[in-house]
């Protein structure tokens, strides 16, 4: 059976792409159906990886950061740069745009088993906002909360930091109650 | 002055070791929120991929059990002899071989002019030949929730059909226009499944015919596999148009089967880009496909699996002639049956033509080989073909059906190869091979299919060789998915467009779209874990998700989704049998009926109305007594349930509400709905609420 792949995107040069990016709306989606080879059982995570990339894995070309993907949604919390640093454990030595499946499944196990990149605790993140909030309102605006997002860290797409205000700002205050957010999402994870 | 001097640099330097300092902590929490996040929308995205995959394997399970109905039917044709004349009549019923009427026919069956227009009547008037106008008018009414009357949807429908006559089964389509100034400086072209979705399906057909009416060089329909009667009565349309227009109904459903197969089975671009609804096959031929009539498959599904060759299409051959010569056909065989039952003639065909043959090449030989198709013997003309001739005839046909039926239900597939389809019951998947030597064989460029619902409404596949468009957004669900159009110049580069119906779609966040999602997903799983009865007690998780697989097939990692579908569990196992228990069915209350005969039914269902519908052939919504046991009986023997005469009978008497003998079976079924639908509004997770309420 031909190795199972998935696309690692190789981010051009001069830019600084997140290896996460839902910028698939941009490229012209090609994936496989989802009727692929039936996933193996047993690990968790083989049978996750198949089933992400089983739809979107594809001969051709697949969206941008599957993998990433695939690794946060195995319980692991790593940041871009993390992230990169671990893909760049499994890649070929002339970067395909794909990652093999028996070279992942190692690494991802000894990751699981290692229990790196733990998600963040809830009182971490509150006091990661205040830190943000240099006023100490309880609140952000708006313009402080993109400001932050998109200029500091790993910045955010476009994108991404739409999708984050819709959820997080208070339409009457046009603010952002980060104690309400945390909670709610952290809520909803579950 | 220096001491100032240096206390405010030291003041300076002091602030900007602070600034500093505050600005590395303000880059760490800026990482760390945003690690938070992108972890928290993978985790989304895994779901939304996980759910779309459940969506479609119930949407194609339907289609399994499309294929449970074919083969129950073939056992029916292979096994079933029936005992009396009554069972013979019920049977026959089931396998009336779809007649192609001749025009003046159907006219006279389908009339419009005996249907008249109510003075009351205040929806929108047709008159023809159709102007633009009343297209427009036409929709703005429909728009208005408005209905058609009967009368113009037959004229409409026979106006369709006499201008499908006409055109190729491969429509070819130029994207330049010289000579020709048109009011649409562009074609469209509808790539088939106009029906069986939503409750408009009437509506959208009316539509299309009309544009097609008044547009007839702009607007090319091909056929999909929706656009057959048999799939019809499973998916909704039948049902649609029977509520809708209840007496008239049955007319214009037997039009629109006429219509319908008169659609072109594929467009052609430039003689670059072929367009279809399903896909091909390692075995199609192009023009084979532009030289078969179209219209002999009125349902590509029924399948004509026969041990001896069958005389198809006699009618079409001969005419009413044959009556004459086969009644004056050897006495010495047995009666032959009344001519107006077919399925009886063929069943006394079938047993007498060994005979028969032998008495024709007797015939033959005397007779030398005339083709004539004039009746010059006793023998009927097709009778007076030799064996070959009669099984090459069977194979051509069989051959035919077989090419319509890729390349109205095939399916891409990323591996190489060609193999049948077992999940939609018809056509095959294709690989990319297949793809490139028909685009070399036929000089194309590539190719456009519909028949799969995607999320982006568009995806290429086979390297982009192959496009798949789709263009119903929410398709599954609200935010489901988006769909799409693709426009093509005369370069030949397509041009998405996108969209995504309904103002809640853009409005919801992500993750708000996400519950809605997921709360329609665990209901259906819900429903399809119904029939799941195995172990009890306390097991393990790891051993639930096992067994859920097993049952399921869906290759999705179930311990993820495990928190959405089983809430109480202790120390990593989960009480079984409670669980069940909340899957299982309400018992209805009429206590005596058993409640293990009423799951089989709600289990079968789909089916069963299937069957229900084939055999109520005047749409009337009721059946006999007999029939309905009849049904239940062949079906029980052929599905393996064990059911008693009396449990049949039980039931039966207790669905005949009225006690007329007759069975409404749409209030039978109905009631499955309900309890259906109740149950899973009882059984809704408690989704956590948000404490602020967020747009």
């Amino acid at each position: 059976m031909a190795p199972q792949l998935w696309r690692r995107p190789c981010p051009a040069r001069g830019t600084e792409l997140p290896l996460w990016g839902r910028g698939r709306r941009l490229n012209y989606p090609q994936s496989r159906g989802v009727r692929g080879p039936p996933p193996r059982p047993g690990a968790p995570h083989a049978a996750m990886a198949t089933a992400l990339g089983g739809h979107g894995g594809g001969e051709g070309g697949s969206r941008r950061g599957e993998v990433g993907t695939i690794i946060r949604s195995l319980g692991c919390c790593p940041s871009e740069a993390e992230l990169h640093d671990l893909l760049a454990e499994v890649e070929e030595e002339e970067p395909t745009g794909y990652i093999h499946l028996e070279k992942f499944l190692p690494m991802m196990t000894k990751v699981l088993m290692e229990k790196r990149y733990r998600p963040i605790p809830e009182d971490v993140l509150l006091h990661a906002f205040e830190v943000l909030d240099q006023n100490k309102n309880g609140y952000l605006t708006k313009q402080e909360l993109i400001k932050c997002m998109t200029e500091e860290g790993e910045p955010f797409t476009q994108e991404e930091m739409e999708e984050m205000l819709s959820a997080a700002i208070d339409p009457e205050t046009n603010k952002i109650r980060y104690k309400d957010y945390i909670s709610m999402m952290v809520v909803d994870e579950n | 002055m220096d001491g100032q001097d240096l206390s405010t640099k030291e003041g300076l330097k002091q602030q900007h070791l602070v600034c500093s300092a505050l600005h590395v902590t303000a880059f760490k929490a800026a990482v760390l929120i945003q690690r938070w996040y992108r972890r928290y929308v993978a985790r989304l995205e895994m779901r939304r991929r996980c759910t779309w995959r459940i969506f479609q394997s119930i949407e194609y399970s339907c289609e399994q059990d499309q294929i449970k109905l074919h083969n129950f039917f073939s056992y029916l044709m292979d096994h079933f002899t029936p005992r009396s004349s009554g069972e013979r009549d019920f049977i026959s019923r089931m396998f009336t071989e779809e007649e192609n009427y001749k025009e003046s026919e159907l006219e006279k069956f389908c009339d419009y002019d005996s249907v008249e227009v109510p003075d009351f009547y205040t929806g929108p008037h047709l008159s023809f030949p159709l102007l633009p106008d009343h297209a427009a008018a036409l929709l703005e009414a429909f728009k208005q929730k408005q209905q058609l009357h009967a009368h113009y949807v037959l004229k409409l429908l026979h106006e369709t059909r006499k201008h499908l006559k006409q055109l190729p089964n491969i429509n070819h389509v130029s994207t330049c226009y010289s000579e020709e100034l048109t009011v649409f400086l562009k074609s469209y072209v509808f790539n088939g499944d106009f029906v069986d979705r939503g409750k408009n399906s009437i509506e959208i057909l009316i539509i299309l015919f009309a544009f097609l009416l008044v547009y007839p060089k702009e607007v090319h329909l091909n056929r999909g596999n929706h656009e057959d009667h048999m799939v019809n009565l499973r998916y909704g349309f039948t049902k649609e148009v029977m509520q809708k227009y209840k007496g008239h109904g049955k007319k214009i459903l037997k039009m629109i089967q006429n219509v319908f197969c008169w659609l072109p089975l594929a467009t052609l671009i430039d003689h670059k880009v072929l367009i279809l609804h399903g896909g091909v096959s390692d075995t199609t031929d192009l023009d084979l496909l532009e030289n078969i009539e179209r219209h002999k498959f009125v349902s590509v599904l029924r399948g004509k699996k026969k041990k001896k060759p069958r005389l198809i299409d006699w009618r079409d051959i001969n005419g009413d002639s044959i009556n004459s010569s086969l009644t004056s056909l050897s006495s010495s065989s047995a009666m032959a049956p009344s001519m107006t039952d077919r399925m009886e003639f063929s069943k006394w065909v079938r047993k007498t033509v060994q005979e028969q043959l032998e008495k024709c090449r007797k015939l033959l030989e005397i007779e030398s080989d005339s083709e004539d198709d004039d009746i010059t013997c006793a023998t009927s003309v097709a009778m007076s073909k030799t064996e070959s001739e009669l099984s090459e005839s069977w194979q051509t046909i069989q051959e035919e059906w077989k090419q319509v039926r890729y390349v109205l239900w095939s399916d891409p597939m990323p591996q190489e190869g060609c193999i049948v389809n077992t999940v939609r019951g018809g056509g095959c998947y294709f690989g990319p091979d297949v793809t490139e030597k028909l685009l070399q064989k036929y000089n194309l460029q590539f190719l456009i299919r519909s028949h799969e619902c995607k999320p982006e409404g568009y995806e290429f596949c086979h390297s982009r060789k192959v496009l798949t468009i789709f263009s119903a957004s929410n398709y599954y669900e609200i935010g489901s998915n988006r769909g799409a159009y693709v426009k093509l110049g005369p370069d030949l580069v397509p041009h998405f467009v996108q969209y995504q119906a309904s103002k809640i779609a853009h409005t919801l966040s992500m993750r708000q779209r996400q519950i809605v999602w997921l709360e329609g997903c665990t209901s259906h799983i819900k429903s399809r874990l119904d029939s799941f009865h195995q172990r009890y007690g306390l097991i393990t998780l790891s051993n639930w998700a096992t067994a859920v697989e097993s049952v399921l097939h869906l290759g999705l990692p179930w311990r993820m989704l495990r928190p959405q579908l089983v809430h109480n569990t202790t120390n990593g196992m989960m009480e079984y049998k409670s669980w069940l228990d909340d899957l299982a069915i309400e018992k209805r209350s009429q206590e005596h009926i058993q409640s293990s005969m009423l799951e089989i039914i709600y289990r079968n269902r789909s089916n069963l109305e299937t069957i229900f519908r084939i055999i109520d052939s005047d749409h009337s919504g009721l059946i006999s007594f007999e029939e309905f046991q009849q049904t239940w009986k062949l079906f029980s023997s052929h599905m393996n349930l064990e059911l008693t005469d009396e449990g049949i009978y039980d039931l039966a008497r207790t669905i005949d509400f009225n006690k007329d003998g007759n069975i409404d079976f749409n209030e039978f079924l109905e009631a499955f709905r309900l309890i259906e639908r109740s149950h899973s509004e009882d059984k809704t997770d408690p989704k956590p609420t948000p404490k602020s309420s967020k747009r």
